[in-house]
């Protein structure tokens, strides 16, 4: 219907992809402990629920910050006519010392260089606004999360060239990965603008190292792009390790307050550090007084509530509670990480080894019937529909191997998390390929990224034989 | 490095309606602390019935404190961030929306598109009813947000269709088809019309007969219809607000897939802050798309909760509606019986919150420059801020949008007097020094003039 645009009838939303079909299985049969304890257990959101209680209790203790009071008074008129996309002074100074927090305080943010959008889906997109033009590309480690195909391209035109990262490394990026994506968007004719990376990744669930982020900031260095870094997972972070942001890289490097620098923006959230996806807060800090300026004017089309604002600045300016918060946060997160993949284990099943994040990487290519995305997908609808359990596809994060699926741990219950590893368990069990796995007769390749020896996959070399013709 | 949209000035910032909020920021009136500084009058804002709602929230201090019979509904809410919005806030503002209108149009909650802010609504649907290059048709004077709202992201451009004042600013199907063939000529693809109604910055409600002649012109051209009714519940005065889905019944096109509405309880509750708008449409693909897109604006629900409640009680809106009108209508009575004490006309309003005032026989010139310059001394020696019409687009020089609803009635009176104090010594043809003036002086030394357009200078 040439009534409407482009943007309208094609599929640049990109959700008819598996991601989001398996949600909407979902929602038509959803598991609850009591009314529908056979239902499908919602293993493909990314939410954290893990800390609820902690804000709760922290908004029992100050009733003022929801009433829209201030020392008791109201100020709801003043909130009511609030919507300067500067972003409310104090809320930014809270967003900027949190952030800062989450890093050790080894790096300052200054709030005047952060610009708040409606979420982190708000704030990449108009990143893309601010950096590329339509046909302009930017280059993304794979896996990646699913929604940036609609995120970073459907409105702006923009193009996403992937960087292949595969198991053989832990899914590390290297050089010769970046070179060869940079290289694909030139014979594409595309123009390459940056790199974008979410650090710690979804779906892997690991943080950059910082060898990997020193090659990243290298390599936008020589190209003259940008590096966009979202950090949306950074108070995540439950490993040993500490999490390692590009801004810490930046200082180590001595690169703050250069050319550089300005070429580097960090992307936030509190969708996933907090837990508050529904109340839409994200941020785009970057270094670049334009960038900043423009991104500010596009922040009118997706501003933070100002009722929300106030909330949380009275939240997060209380450092008693962030520091408590943050802490509980990683306690509990690898608590349930531990859980997860503890349970797959005993379903002979391996995960990548993470430190971050409200998932698991999965490994499940032993139980496929061939090498091929097609019996990816074969293996996910029998998980969906037969086990029950909503997780998410490897090929819908463009994984280049088959069989690793992304699996959540921190939005449903431990009894929920137990009945679902129980029933995959049953599962494997039921099928020719569980019964063929033997541990000990293959050794797994090491990741990179540990620093002890721990978590080795033994499994049948699938990886040997001639992919399917199909 | 950067994209064109951000080296590029399409942003349209520099416009004279944002630069004078920014002279109003550096020197801002307050009553008591700066009486000599700028009175804000270039605000859309709708602060008159504030007391209302915080009445309404006093006696119902769970909604804010996010409990419903006593359970707390946090974790709920923290976690909710669905893009078909929450059914209890889609329902309330269908209903709400269905008052406004005296019931004469009922909303369906499957057409609606839940946005943060009408800013958000409307370029999410120029994304989809438009592609870069494309044109919509705007009757001028508009909005000057326009500028940016419609056009910066989206690539589309806005064709004027020229209204004058020679018969109330009434769209006339001559200037429908002249902007039609304007935009023709400039090889643009038209892709529809958007009207806002009521009109700002003209502050009347478009009549059933421009609807009627709007809906035949776009049928017949088989474009779109956006009609952008965030005014809708500010009608004071007759005629009775007209929503174009009325004039759409009638005319037996109520389920027309090009007829697509926009509202925001930004102006009628006053509540910009809190980033609420809709999209509304009976097209499918359209209502389909423009969910997705919302995701790049989606309403708090902390948000939508709150307004979910204070919406669905009933007693509360009506009263709310009420009261608004008639403190719109005897504020906007104020401001034209003031202005008139000084000799100067508006245009004859219903709606808004502003009148559109004539200051014609104050040009040195019927130019733009002359209303330039008289702007520039009503900004900086009278201490107004007003909006130009040119930043509106208006054809004609010497048209000025003044706000009325976003100050004390005290601060109206003192606006008022300095309007009087300034045409009398316009009159008088000196600029001769009142006291508020010499004040003034040693204000305006301390400007840094920054602004192209805009310079004060302390000797004139």
């Amino acid at each position: 219907m040439k009534q409407l645009s482009t943007k309208v009838t094609s599929n640049g939303h990109g959700q008819d992809s598996s991601y989001f079909l398996g949600w909407e299985e979902y929602e038509k049969n959803p598991y609850d402990e009591i009314t529908n304890p056979t239902g499908m257990i919602q293993m493909g959101l990314a939410e954290n629920q893990l800390c609820f209680d902690l804000i709760e209790s922290w908004l029992a203790k100050n009733p003022d910050a929801a009433s829209l009071k201030r020392n008791g008074q109201s100020i709801f008129r003043e909130l009511a006519l609030f919507q300067d996309y500067h972003g409310m002074p104090e809320f930014k100074k809270a967003m900027a010392e949190f952030m800062e927090e989450i890093r050790g305080n080894r790096v300052t943010f200054d709030p005047k260089k952060i610009v708040l959008a409606a979420g982190s889906t708000s704030a990449n997109e108009t990143l893309m606004f601010c950096l590329a033009e339509p046909g302009d590309a930017f280059l993304l480690p794979t896996p990646y999360y699913p929604g940036f195909d609609r995120d970073l391209k459907w409105r702006t035109g923009a193009e996403i060239v992937p960087i292949h990262c595969s198991s053989s490394n832990g899914f590390q990026i290297t050089e010769t990965a970046l070179n060869q994506a940079y290289q694909q968007a030139q014979k594409l004719d595309l123009k390459v603008k940056g790199v974008l990376v979410t650090n710690p990744s979804n779906p892997l669930g690991t943080a950059l190292t910082r060898r990997e982020l020193n090659l990243l900031v290298d390599f936008i260095t020589s190209k003259n792009i940008h590096l966009i870094s979202d950090e949306i997972y950074s108070g995540t972070m439950f490993g040993f390790e500490q999490f390692i942001s590009v801004m810490d890289v930046l200082k180590d490097k001595k690169l703050e307050n250069t050319e550089v620098s300005k070429r580097v923006h960090v992307v936030y959230s509190l969708s996933k550090d907090l837990g508050l996806p529904g109340f839409r807060v994200g941020a785009i800090y970057s270094n670049d007084e334009m960038i900043v300026s423009a991104a500010t004017k596009m922040s009118s089309f997706g501003l933070v509530s100002s009722q929300t604002q106030y909330l949380l600045s009275a939240l997060l300016s209380d450092k008693k509670f962030t520091s408590q918060y943050l802490e509980e946060n990683q306690k509990r997160l690898k608590s349930r990480q531990r859980r997860l993949v503890s349970g797959l284990e005993s379903a002979g099943i391996t995960t990548l080894r993470s430190n971050a994040g409200l998932f698991c990487w999965v490994d499940m290519r032993h139980l496929l019937d061939t090498n091929t995305f097609e019996a990816e997908l074969d293996l996910w609808k029998k998980i969906v529909y037969n086990v029950k359990l909503n997780i998410s596809p490897g090929s819908s994060c463009h994984c280049t191997e088959p069989g690793w699926f992304r699996v959540c741990f921190a939005n449903l219950s431990e009894e929920a998390l137990d009945l679902a590893l129980k029933r995959l368990k049953t599962f494997v069990e039921s099928t020719d390929c569980g019964r063929m796995i033997s541990r000990s007769s293959h050794e797994r390749l090491k990741s990179l990224r540990k620093k002890t020896v721990s978590n080795w996959v033994f499994r049948v070399s699938w990886t040997d034989r001639v992919p399917d013709e199909r | 490095m950067l994209s064109s949209k951000v080296i590029g000035e399409s942003h349209g910032q520099d416009s004279s309606y944002f630069l004078g909020w920014q002279e109003y920021e550096k020197n801002p009136f307050h009553e008591t602390f700066n009486p000599s500084g700028i009175v804000q009058m270039g605000l859309a804002e709708n602060q008159l019935c504030f007391d209302l709602i915080e009445t309404w929230l006093e006696e119902h201090p769970q909604v804010l404190g996010l409990k419903k019979n006593e359970e707390s509904v946090f974790r709920k809410l923290a976690l909710f961030q669905d893009y078909y919005g929450l059914p209890a806030f889609k329902d309330a503002m269908a209903k709400f929306m269905g008052k406004i209108r005296g019931n004469k149009v009922n909303f369906d909650t499957n057409k609606m598109v839940l946005t943060a802010g009408s800013t958000s609504a409307n370029e999410t649907l120029m994304f989809c009813l438009a592609n870069p290059g494309d044109a919509f048709l705007i009757p001028a004077p508009y909005y000057p947000g326009f500028d940016r709202d419609l056009k910066w992201r989206t690539g589309v451009e806005i064709v004027p269709i020229h209204c004058v004042s020679s018969n109330g600013y009434k769209i006339t199907e001559d200037a429908l088809e002249d902007a039609y063939e304007r935009a023709h000529k400039l090889n643009l693809n038209v892709k529809g019309v958007l009207i806002t109604n009521p009109s700002n910055p003209l502050g009347t409600s478009t009549t059933r007969e421009e609807l009627d002649l709007l809906l035949t012109f776009t049928s017949t051209k088989k474009i779109h219809m956006v009609s952008d009714e965030i005014y809708s519940g500010t009608v004071f005065d007759s005629p009775d607000f007209t929503s174009v889905l009325e004039v759409a019944k009638d005319k037996n096109m109520d389920l027309d897939e090009k007829i697509h509405v926009v509202y925001s309880l930004s102006k009628d509750l006053g509540l910009p802050g809190f980033r609420v708008g809709l999209i509304y449409s009976n097209n499918e693909k359209v209502v389909s798309a423009a969910t997705k897109m919302s995701s790049f604006g989606l309403i708090s629900s902390q948000t939508q909760h709150l307004l979910a409640n204070l919406l669905s009680d009933e007693r509360f809106t009506t009263n709310y509606l009420e009261e608004n009108k008639k403190r719109l209508k005897e504020r906007r009575d104020r401001l034209v019986s003031g202005l008139k004490e000084s000799g100067i006309g508006c245009l004859k309003s219903n709606a808004g919150l502003f009148c559109w005032v004539d200051l014609r026989h104050l040009l040195k010139s019927n130019t733009f420059e002359a209303e330039h310059s008289l702007w520039t001394k009503i900004v900086c020696e009278v201490g107004l801020n007003i909006s130009p019409g040119s930043s509106c687009h208006c054809d004609e020089p010497g048209w000025f949008r003044v706000c009325f609803a976003n100050m004390s009635d005290q601060t109206m009176e003192v606006a008022m007097d300095r309007v009087k104090g300034f045409v009398e010594d316009n009159n008088r043809g000196t600029q001769k020094r009142t006291m508020w003036n010499t004040r003034r002086r040693s204000l305006i030394n301390k400007w840094v003039s920054k602004l192209s357009a805009v310079t004060c200078e302390s000797e004139r």
